[in-house]
């Protein structure tokens, strides 16, 4: 949106809304971002007195620590919160709990919720920035983030990539923040996952082709993107045992020769060991998952740093 | 008092009338009908040119949400709403608290209602007591009480066996079964048609095969008993095939679909409007033309709205926890004559299935201006244009879709027994 350098957005909720020259920015700002953290004193007073609430209604580990380091070396403060998270109207609504928060002031609010659109249900209602860590199967845009600047870091590129996503698509917003991005950043992506998890009309979500084999998605690819299987949104259903998954769905060392030499492995974790990746496969060197949670802190710190009207950053 | 409505274009399918002549009320019945009548000293005239005289509009598909839930609506704001959209008659579901399934709760809502006076309301009892899909209601008792059919709305009946026996019964009682079709099990936590958009916006997908399978199932239950069937707001393309290949050799089916179904599609719920969350959910495009096929070739026999108010607090919320429903009794008229303008329907046609074929299914004694007939009228201005806002609303929620839409078509006068209940301001 409009020109290079300035992000017009208050809001991150899905990298649907975002075009091209955003996520490019994002993706710039974090590359020039990520020095400060291989620094011996790790902050920078970009966004001191800013006061950030990370509220997240699904567990997270990994999303959740990312996003407050990321405020922190950014000299932001931070609190964290996580309601119980039964999702019935039991209690106090989303409405009314992000009103309560707004009343402190804060500047962003980082939220995780299990149902989908719920982001852009509070970003009607709130006058705070809204950055989505996360919801429902809608979108999870850090993560596609994160997971471009990983990719662009080893190829320096985006434009042209085959990029597989395997697994559960239709339960993953990882997939689709991924697809969305991808899409505009000019990637090809090749889906594939058992036909019980792949939802009506993906093809239409962006540059996307359908494989009804996972071997065909691996194929001549330059990122093999495994998803994780959860057993817990799976249920009884969607797959006889995590064996056959495994078998045919999984990742190991025989399917990844069918990529290209150099591909990368890419996993939005935590990882099922043995289930979607093979163990050798996970440790293997053509594995990133650990870089991608190296650059999902400088993603998030681009993110917190643009949504408060930051402009472009010089390389450090 | 009596009326006598003059110049206007008198539609009765019924009688097969459609022509400009008089109509004389007397002591609140249909007295004659004819060009150049004179009323009795001390009538009231209304000068009907330009508007069009129908029998009372009847919606058979309607949610009061009294007793027990009328922070919702009530029998009076219901009615009202339903005056407003130019409905004499309506015909409300059992889901209240407690289920109108006995005698008590229907009485209760039949008195109420005439208490009121805005309009007739005629209860449908419950399939199952407590519509808990168990064991059979009193269906004899909700008969004498005034109830016109039995359906357990909302819940589908899961057993096919307790649906036979229903059946069965019920025709013994000379009651129609109204089927809420939806195989739960399809449907499971879906809050949304299955397709494209689901998948864009990360919600769980309810594929048309819940309605259909379920819609084939009591077909071929109202064909092995011979027992009256009525499927409530048919959505998709494979009931109205369903239900035009059962019609073809005879089944004893009747259907209904509501306005949302031929206006909308499942593109309404992008930006997760609850407001556009309903069950059996907005469909796809191809859906949406084959109800309107199903319209014009007479498979569809009436238009319902299923009107269901809803407060605020359990609209305004995340997607998935917003309950399913929008209004209709307000905004069913000129969303329906849409389908005149759009050549899908002729004027008598929209008529027929928005009053005359609602009362021959329920077996009342509506939808007629033959002398002699109650004179239940609605005179609608077919050229009006106006905006539909939310505090204009007689009813006491206001989750609808259309609000802010303009509209073409509305009501002039609503009148009931011969007594005006509403006129245009």
């Amino acid at each position: 949106m409009g020109d290079a350098g300035v992000f017009n957005h208050k809001h991150i909720i899905a990298l649907r809304d975002l075009s091209a020259d955003d996520i490019r920015l994002l993706l710039t700002t974090a590359e020039n971002l990520k020095e400060i953290n291989s620094r011996d004193i790790k902050k920078v007073p970009t966004l001191r007195g800013k006061t950030i609430i990370n509220l997240f209604y699904e567990a997270s580990t990994r999303t959740r620590t990312s996003f407050e380091i990321a405020a922190k070396r950014l000299s932001a403060d931070t609190v964290n919160i996580s309601p119980s998270t039964s999702s019935s109207t039991k209690g106090e609504t989303l409405s009314d709990t992000a009103l309560n928060l707004l009343a402190m002031k804060p500047d962003i609010i980082v939220m995780r919720h299990n149902v989908s659109g719920a982001h852009y249900f509070l970003a009607k209602r709130l006058s705070c920035s809204i950055i989505n860590a996360g919801d429902g199967a809608h979108e999870h845009p850090s993560q596609g983030l994160l997971d471009m600047l990983t990719m662009k870091e080893r190829f320096g590129r985006l434009d042209g990539l085959k990029v597989a996503i395997v697994g559960d698509i239709t339960h993953s917003r990882v997939a689709r923040s991924n697809i969305q991005g991808l899409t505009k950043m000019g990637s090809q992506i090749f889906v594939a996952g058992p036909p019980t998890m792949m939802p009506p009309g993906v093809e239409r979500l962006g540059n996307v082709t359908v494989c009804n084999d996972m071997r065909e998605a691996v194929d001549g690819a330059d990122v093999v993107m495994m998803l994780r299987i959860q057993l817990e949104r799976q249920g009884k259903t969607l797959l006889p045992t995590m064996k056959e998954y495994s078998r045919y769905y999984g990742l190991n060392r025989e399917t990844l020769k069918l990529a290209r030499p150099d591909a990368m492995v890419m996993h939005p974790g935590p990882i099922n060991r043995g289930v979607e990746l093979s163990s050798e496969v996970a440790d293997c060197d053509q594995s990133h998952i650990l870089n991608q949670v190296e650059n999902g802190v400088a993603v998030r710190m681009a993110m917190l740093y643009h949504v408060c009207g930051g402009g472009a950053v010089e390389a450090g | 008092m009596n009326l006598l409505i003059t110049g206007g274009r008198v539609i009765d399918p019924s009688q097969g009338l459609d022509g400009i002549v008089d109509l004389l009320i007397v002591d609140g019945k249909v007295s004659a009908l004819g060009e150049g009548l004179t009323a009795p000293a001390g009538s009231r005239v209304i000068d009907a040119q330009g508007l069009i005289v129908t029998p009372g509009l009847i919606d058979m598909h309607v949610h009061l949400r009294d007793p027990g839930l009328e922070y919702k609506e009530d029998i009076i704001s219901g009615t009202r709403a339903a005056a407003a959209g130019g409905f004499t008659s309506l015909c409300c579901m059992p889901n209240t608290k407690p289920v109108i399934d006995n005698k008590t709760v229907a009485s209760y809502v039949v008195n109420k209602a005439r208490a009121a006076g805005f309009a007739n309301v005629f209860p449908a009892g419950s399939i199952t007591q407590g519509s808990k899909g168990e064991s059979l209601s009193e269906m004899g008792e909700l008969k004498e009480a005034g109830c016109v059919a039995v359906t357990d709305d909302g819940r589908p009946v899961v057993s096919g066996e307790l649906m036979r026996r229903a059946l069965e019964y019920a025709r013994g009682m000379g009651l129609v079964v109204i089927s809420h079709a939806e195989d739960p099990s399809l449907a499971a936590d879906g809050v949304m048609n299955d397709g494209y958009v689901a998948t864009e916006l990360g919600l769980k997908g309810i594929p048309w095969v819940a309605e259909d399978s379920a819609t084939a199932r009591d077909v071929y239950l109202s064909e092995l008993t011979g027992s009256a069937l009525h499927v409530a707001h048919v959505s998709t393309k494979g009931s109205v095939r369903i239900i035009r290949n059962a019609k073809a050799r005879g089944v004893r089916v009747t259907c209904e679909t509501a306005p949302h179904y031929f206006i909308l599609t499942d593109e309404a719920v992008r930006g997760y409007n609850t407001n556009a969350k309903m069950n059996p959910p907005l469909r796809s495009e191809e859906d949406r033309q084959a109800i309107r096929q199903g319209l014009a070739d007479g498979t569809i026999d009436a238009i319902a709205t299923d009107h269901a108010p809803h407060h605020k607090d359990e609209k305004d919320l995340e997607f998935n926890l917003a309950m399913n429903g929008i209004l209709g009794l307000e905004s069913s008229l000129p969303l329906s004559l849409r389908l005149v303008a759009d050549g899908v329907l002729t004027l008598p046609e929209l008529v027929e299935k928005m009053s005359c074929a609602p009362a021959r299914i329920l077996g009342l004694s509506r939808g007629s201006l033959e002398p002699g007939s109650v004179a239940d009228i609605t005179v609608i201005d077919p050229e009006l244009e106006w905006t539909m806002e939310a505090e204009k609303l007689a009813s006491k929620s206001k989750n609808s879709p259309f609000i802010g839409w303009e509209l073409k078509g509305k009501a002039a006068y609503t009148i009931l027994a011969g007594k005006i209940v509403t006129a245009r301001g």
